[in-house]
């Protein structure tokens, strides 16, 4: 079973940037997708990358992330410029979704411009038999 | 108009102290792009020697190896710099991807061991660089996360980038796709390996240096 949790911005807006690098790690290290409303500094990305391979142990391979932009408007001049800036402003620049799943369930994140592909690792459990074959034949 | 101004002089200053130390040109990119094919490449043109070793299996380099005092010349200008290799950044790292390929379980380990400490420093480093050149295998989806964090924080650190699209001796190799994902940089399509378009690879260097 694959878990989904979703964090919105107003989660981790107040919290310093190692805080809320560390509850999205947090997250993906209890075997958790998670989908952030908004998306990180690109200095963050790099300091989540830093951290995840600070925490790569036999439990822990590190994680898959993607990060959606807002579809960026095709429409220029002032208007839009100013559009832009005061989204921009109101939010921080940090309109997006971001991704971070664990790498032990998440093997790819595929972006498009209509769809996200997200695909899970599949893990085969080979049951073992309860009696060798041979022993069976023995009881016959 | 402030930001333009700080941004001209910014520049400015950042040219004059390029020239006043030693410059640090980064080979950054994802494993297996070809970062140290093409500073194998770059030493054995201008120096006559290699500079690290290769493999298939991804991260072979798991240290920043250095090269200092390289000096190139093209049409009548000069550049000298110190070649920094970086092991490739990537977003995890198992063990077991190594045992696939053939290696020992405590072989592996320690290959996976060091390969995480190697992206650490990768990162560090960053902030050093006074021009990047982001090595990707033009074989292969350009729009990957770790392509698009490494050359966002390019960005935000206002470091100059030239895109080299590696690999285009292979019949997959499509510099275009890896032209229209970045857009706004600089982009060479090249052959690391072979020694293919350097002439432009070199050239391009000049214009973004």
């Amino acid at each position: 079973m694959v878990t989904l949790q979703i964090l919105p911005y107003s989660e981790i807006e107040h919290l310093a940037s190692l805080s809320r690098i560390r509850k999205i790690l947090n997250i993906a290290k209890e075997n958790k997708i998670v989908l952030i409303q908004g998306r990180l500094k690109k200095e963050e990305e790099a300091e989540l990358i830093k951290t995840t391979m600070e925490e790569i142990d036999k439990d822990f391979q590190g994680i898959e992330l993607a990060v959606i932009y807002p579809r960026e408007s095709k429409e220029e001049g002032m208007i839009s410029n100013i559009k832009n800036t005061l989204i921009n402003t109101l939010l921080g620049d940090r309109q997006g979704l971001t991704i971070v799943g664990p790498a032990s369930i998440v093997k790819q994140i595929k972006k498009d411009p209509k769809k996200i592909e997200l695909l899970t690792t599949e893990k085969r459990s080979i049951s073992k038999p309860k009696s060798k074959p041979g022993s069976a034949k023995k009881r016959k | 108009m402030i930001d333009k101004i700080k941004d001209i002089f910014n520049n400015f200053f950042n040219k004059f102290m390029r020239k006043k130390k030693d410059m640090k040109i980064g080979l950054y990119g994802p494993p297996n792009g070809g970062k140290t094919t093409l500073a194998n490449r770059i030493c054995k043109d201008w120096i006559g020697e290699d500079m690290g070793s290769v493999s298939n299996v991804a991260h072979e380099t798991r240290e920043i190896q250095i090269k200092e005092q390289i000096n190139i010349k093209s049409k009548g200008k000069e550049l000298t710099f110190n070649l920094i290799d970086t092991p490739g950044i990537a977003t995890k790292i198992d063990y077991e991807e190594f045992i696939k390929a053939g290696m020992k379980e405590k072989e592996a380990k320690k290959r996976a061991k060091e390969a995480t400490k190697g992206v650490i420093d990768s990162i560090k480093w960053l902030d050093d660089m006074d021009i990047v050149i982001v090595v990707l295998d033009s074989t292969i989806d350009p729009y990957s996360q770790v392509n698009i964090t490494i050359i966002g924080n390019l960005q935000a650190r206002k470091i100059p980038v030239l895109i080299a699209a590696n690999k285009i001796d292979l019949k997959k190799s499509k510099i275009k796709k890896v032209e229209a994902a970045f857009p706004q940089y600089p982009v060479i399509g090249i052959s690391a390996k072979y020694g293919k378009s350097m002439d432009g690879f070199y050239d391009k260097l000049f214009e973004v240096a």
